[in-house]
């Protein structure tokens, strides 16, 4: 497929020298009923950077980028992203939204189309491409996390990590400022765990910005700029990788990496 | 009783002469208010399931109790409500403008059709709607996907391939209960059977109908099969 003719940009542009922030996030509170998820969580995001989130599970960092994504809503705080307070409907926030994408733990593709269907959609139908561009520009993204080949098969004839790829491939069909991954290798064999988190380390290296929820702290070693350790709904740490997994300063993330490591 | 006799018994040829052009006729008034009723029940069907969905709680009461009435109470009950019940206030109507409507009982059988299978297919539809996974609607809500083609190209592909098995279903039931259209002076196919036996009382001309309406049954069943299997190619 001649990739010329789309020339999607998000791929091909260098890293721009972070400065701006693109989302910043302050006094964050989401509450599921009784319980208390996020707890007054104060956040700077800044273009480009890469963010890995851990932490054990109920510690609120899936909530913490769902609410980014506006999948979920915030209780208070103020959460602004790409120039858009995201907690008021406007125009600015719409567009900001629409630069958004998200992979999910259990990909959520579209059962009933074709891979090349997934990514044609929202292309086709948000963004206004005519099918033939749309296809163009779905198959460089599918060439992209190297899945190009299956594009008429069924999200059920492929294995979980080409699942995932697609997924990954969906979302970067819109051209996201700001990806979210949310456990990506979560629901993953172990044997391709791998072929996933490789098409993101692709990525990071784009100057894309990035968060990710995962458990893979090899990866979180080898992308992140930034490792943010939640726990019970607060932000416990916000260190440098090496920081991180060297000399953590709470005793409650030097268990969980005791737990890890052992 | 030998064969021949027993043939005419159920098939006596020179009743069958008489009576096949109005039996054909039969079966197609008994075709054409099913197919017009049941394709606007879909249609009603579907925005009284996205009501009794919504998060706004009126519609969701309304919804719910029209459904709530036109499964809980018999159709025949509904069908003459509607032609003598409505039909008995005649000068109203003819205030309104509404007589003709009101005072021809094919318009009236298909309303009532119409009416109540939009309640049974409302039921299925909404069942189907909410079968989805909710992960499917927050993929399309993260692509930014307005609702409609949230719903248009996303929910509902899926949700037709649940709701198909129940849909087929619920148009046996309809055929089978268009019936009663008789009971209103249409002539449907059991209007047809209803006059052919007044005439000759031979209960044969009841089997012929009983073997017809077991006939549009079968081309349902096997096109309902067809549909089905054709929706769910891309399970693998």
């Amino acid at each position: 497929m001649n990739s010329s003719i789309t020339a999607p940009d998000s791929l091909c542009v260098p890293a721009l020298p972070k400065r701006e922030s693109v989302v910043q996030i302050s006094g964050l509170n989401k509450w599921y009923g009784n319980f208390q998820v996020l707890h007054a969580i104060d956040l700077t995001v800044s273009q480009g950077e890469r963010i890995v989130l851990c932490g054990p599970s109920g510690s609120g960092k899936s909530t913490l980028i769902r609410c980014i994504s506006r999948l979920e809503v915030a209780d208070s705080g103020v959460i602004r992203a790409l120039d858009a307070d995201l907690g008021k409907p406007s125009p600015a926030r719409h567009k900001a939204l629409r630069e958004i994408g998200m992979v999910f733990q259990n990909f959520n593709l579209f059962p009933h189309m074709t891979v090349l269907q997934n990514c044609t959609l929202a292309p086709m139908s948000v963004r206004g491409f005519s099918r033939k561009r749309a296809e163009a520009h779905a198959r460089h993204f599918l060439d992209k996390v190297g899945i190009e080949n299956q594009a008429n098969k069924y999200p059920s004839q492929l294995s979980g990590g080409q699942q995932q790829r697609v997924a990954i491939a969906r979302a970067l069909c819109m051209e996201p400022k700001i990806m979210l991954f949310d456990e990506p290798t979560s629901a993953l064999d172990p044997e391709m765990v791998k072929e996933v988190l490789d098409v993101i380390v692709t990525l990071a290296d784009t100057g894309m910005t990035m968060l990710c929820v995962t458990h893979e702290m090899g990866f979180a070693r080898q992308v992140a700029e930034r490792v943010l350790f939640l726990d019970a709904g607060r932000i416990v740490e916000d260190l440098p990788p090496e920081q991180f997994f060297t000399a953590p300063k709470s005793d409650r993330a030097q268990a969980f990496l005791a737990q890890i490591h052992h | 009783m030998n064969i021949e006799s027993l043939l005419s018994a159920l098939l006596n040829l020179e009743l069958f002469e008489r009576y096949a052009p109005r039996f054909i006729d039969g079966l197609l008034v008994t075709a054409k208010l099913v197919a017009i009723s049941f394709s606007l029940g879909a249609l009603l069907g579907l925005l009284l399931a996205l009501g009794r969905l919504s998060s706004n709680r009126w519609l969701r009461g309304l919804t719910g109790t029209y459904m709530y009435f036109f499964r809980g109470s018999p159709l025949l009950a509904q069908l003459f409500m509607l032609y003598y019940g409505l039909g008995s206030f005649k000068s109203f109507w003819q205030d309104v403008g509404l007589w003709w409507f009101f005072r021809d009982a094919w318009l009236c059988t298909l309303l009532a059709f119409t009416l109540n299978t939009a309640a049974y297919q409302a039921e299925i539809m909404r069942g189907a709607l909410t079968a989805v996974a909710p992960g499917q609607r927050e993929a399309a809500q993260m692509l930014g996907l307005s609702r409609w083609a949230t719903l248009q190209k996303v929910i509902l592909p899926q949700s037709l391939l649940v709701a198909i098995g129940p849909l087929g279903n619920e148009l046996i039931l309809m055929i089978k209960a268009s019936s009663i259209a008789s009971l209103v002076t249409l002539y449907d196919l059991m209007g047809v059977a209803k006059l052919a036996f007044s005439r000759s009382f031979d209960f044969q001309i009841y089997l012929w109908a009983a073997v017809l309406y077991l006939a549009i049954v079968e081309v349902v069943r096997r096109t309902f099969k067809r549909l089905e299997r054709s929706l769910s190619k891309h399970i693998g």
